[in-house]
């Protein structure tokens, strides 16, 4: 059912595929159990998908012609046709999935269970559960090496990023970090891992060769108290330059100097700001902001906020296209 | 220096392969009193696992994650009946448990901390909430998880300031506990700018809890009680004795809300708290205990956690690495309420956001937005160091 859609949904595709400039980007509203596709060539929303329970963890196949949306309280990812923007199928994840990652092929996807301290992998062709890893509690974080060897997962409660072998599906190494980690991000030369830790304030620099912590970025904001400071989402350009760190109810976003690991400057945008995603050509950094239900759009090169736009309530994830 | 390497590639090695070894054991001493107090309410009459549940829970997370640090974690329960030894029964305990739970009244708590004093011992207070064990009484082998009555009154007297519900009837019960509760409002009164128009007594006179015909005798007791008083906003009821409160919400002489020990109740956990991720704390519990989560439960699984926490921090599985990283400025535990928590250096307390709940949704958390400290907002409640009579050592 699912590869028929395939083919029909890419016929589709290409009959309504938009200018080259614009984008879609898929922001998942926790609250509205929606996702809002925004184009970003006039920042308008211009279609609310109604999907299931709780949506979080967003992001496109490989194709780019399908999202994936872990709709936790459903205990599913459903699968939205990018041609139709519909829901066209769910995968079986697990109890409650919230984060996910995807091999390079696009053809195995590895989702963090909150409810049962598990990883499930997914055949994404054969839509079938081929197997469980068991990590610490509360997983979330997921990420995968360049090299594609190792998997990363973070668990919230145990505080630490699992090092999972792709082949074997073993965890290989643990690595302790600071409370509550939420996200994990590899740098493109695959030189460091960066892993967020809401609770303890910081972001941990992993060296993945070593599996050891190399440093510590911190955050620190006039006026504002430490712990109104949580560091949850992370994108980085692909020149491995520049970091941008979404820091919850502080309402920022900190621009890093990805090198150095020093903050240079801090983004007012909206409330609770958690997830971000680029668009393809990195002009624009979109990130959600939960408590004020918007989205606030970054010039990039400016390192400016330029534009918010409303969406549903809770905006968690957002997918614009595969980087 | 040749040395040196090898032998850091030893320990490399050794690090690699640690999970072949025979984990290492650490154990945890549960001491609680048998039987559990009435409550008014048959929905919240506790279960018999009340709070160790909660420790139960936290064992198991704490294996997980002993798993990947060849750490394993065990729980001994042990349960004093009135009139039973408390220091002899938490010597026991001690004897093979580097760490003790205690959810003991506070004369109980302190005997058992100056039987295990000079053991080494940690005590982790999760169920007591008298100020006088983090002030005059306070024991430098005591870590408190539970909050203090009088962070609990001051979660609650800042909501209603901040709902400008600013003027109070107090209604207090006979018994030792209502008085102490009654004392910290009064305290939480004056510090958040509330006025207490009045007070009255309500006096215990014995009696069964449930009868047949027990509505028709309170709805017609509550609303003369409560008559003729002054013009007020809310009628803030201290019963930790668990006799009238929760007969006032809807009964009342004039219709007014009803705070303190029923209808809007500070507490540092509820079975209704989903937010920051508690959804996944409150599903594990239900799942392993086939019961909602109370309070105590909460406390007992951050005690237990603590330690965890501090385990696998220090890598360690003695009492005093742990203790002294639990008192160190490295600590700091995630427990569901959307910020770390801490442990107040002056008295060994851990600082937490206090839930305002009405039985049946989280209504607010406190502290509320507005009331500054220029530590951390979370010393807004209960008493601060300025004022502490707590002298440690």
């Amino acid at each position: 059912m699912w590869r028929r859609c395939l083919l029909s949904g890419l016929a589709v595709w290409l009959a309504v595929v938009p200018p080259a400039s614009a984008f879609m980007a898929y922001v998942s509203n926790e609250k509205s159990n929606t996702v809002s596709v925004i184009d970003t060539d006039n920042w308008t929303v211009t279609k609310t998908i109604k999907v299931g329970q709780r949506p979080r963890g967003i992001e496109f196949t490989r194709n780019g012609k399908f999202v994936l949306v872990a709709v936790g309280d459903d205990d599913t990812i459903q699968v939205i046709d990018v041609a139709t923007q519909r829901v066209v199928d769910s995968l079986p994840s697990g109890p409650d999935p919230e984060l996910f990652t995807q091999d390079a092929a696009g053809k195995i996807l590895y989702v963090a269970n909150e409810n049962d301290n598990t990883v499930t992998v997914i055949d994404l062709e054969k839509r079938a559960r081929v197997g469980d890893i068991q990590v610490g509690v509360e997983p979330e974080g997921m990420a995968i090496s360049p090299d594609g060897k190792i998997l990363i997962n973070t668990s919230e409660t145990t505080n630490m990023a699992h090092f999972i072998d792709t082949a074997t599906r073993q965890i290989v190494a643990n690595v302790l970090v600071d409370a509550r980690p939420r996200f994990a991000e590899f740098k493109r030369d695959g030189t460091e891992l960066w892993v967020s830790s809401e609770i303890g304030g910081t972001v941990s620099v992993i060296d993945p060769a070593k599996r050891v912590v190399t440093g510590k970025i911190t955050f620190s904001i006039p006026g504002l108290r430490r712990e109104a400071i949580q560091p949850v989402g992370i994108g980085m350009t692909k020149d491995g330059k520049t970091a941008f760190i979404a820091l919850g109810p502080a309402n920022r976003i900190a621009v890093v100097d990805a090198a150095s690991h020093a903050v240079t400057k801090y983004l007012l945008v909206g409330q609770r700001v958690w997830h971000m995603a680029f668009t393809p050509d990195e002009k624009y950094l979109l990130v959600t902001n939960g408590v004020s239900n918007d989205v606030s759009v970054i010039d990039v090169a400016a390192q400016k906020v330029i534009k918010t736009i409303q969406v549903g309530e809770l905006p968690w994830g957002i997918a614009i296209a595969q980087p | 220096m040749i040395r040196w390497l090898v032998g850091a590639i030893g320990l490399g090695v050794v690090a690699t392969h640690a999970l072949a070894a025979d984990p290492v054991e650490i154990g945890i001493g549960y001491l609680g009193q048998a039987g559990v107090k009435s409550r008014l309410s048959l929905v919240e009459q506790p279960a018999g696992n009340d709070g160790i549940a909660g420790a139960r829970l936290a064992i198991d997370d704490n294996n997980t994650t002993g798993k990947f640090l060849n750490q394993h974690f065990s729980l001994e329960e042990l349960r004093i009946a009135d009139g039973e030894d408390v220091a002899k029964a938490a010597t026991a305990l001690a004897s093979h448990n580097g760490f003790v739970i205690a959810d003991l009244p506070a004369e109980a708590l302190l005997k058992a901390a100056d039987a295990l004093r000079d053991r080494g011992t940690v005590l982790l207070n999760a169920g007591s909430i008298d100020d006088r064990l983090r002030e005059e009484d306070c024991r430098p082998n005591v870590i408190h998880v539970a909050p203090t009555r009088s962070m609990l009154a001051d979660a609650l007297a800042q909501y209603l300031v901040w709902k400008q519900w600013k003027r109070w009837i107090l209604v207090v019960g006979s018994h030792e506990t209502d008085k102490l509760y009654a004392a910290a409002l009064r305290r939480a009164a004056a510090r958040f700018g509330a006025k207490i128009v009045q007070e009255r007594i309500f006096e215990d006179t014995g009696g069964a809890r449930r009868t047949d015909s027990g509505v028709t005798l309170i709805q017609r007791q509550m609303p003369v009680f409560t008559q003729q008083a002054p013009a007020y906003d809310v009628l803030v009821a201290a019963d930790e004795s668990e006799v009238f409160a929760s007969y006032l919400p809807y009964r009342t002489w004039d219709p007014r809300p009803v705070a303190g020990s029923a209808g809007l109740v500070p507490t540092s956990w509820d079975a209704a708290h989903d937010q920051w991720g508690a959804i996944q704390m409150q599903n594990r519990f239900i799942k392993l205990n086939s019961r909602r989560m109370t309070a105590l439960d909460m406390q007992a699984w951050t005690a237990v956690r603590m330690i965890g926490e501090a385990t696998s921090r220090t890598n360690s599985s003695q009492p005093k690495p742990v203790f002294d990283f639990l008192k160190g400025p490295d600590f700091s535990i995630a427990a569901f309420k959307g910020q770390r928590l801490t442990l107040r250096d002056w008295n060994l307390q851990l600082r937490q956001p206090i839930l305002l709940v009405d039985g049946r949704m989280v209504v607010s958390v406190s502290p509320q937005e507005g009331f500054l400290h220029q530590v951390s907002e979370l010393d807004t409640l209960g008493v601060d160091r300025p004022e502490t009579r707590c002298k440690l050592q």
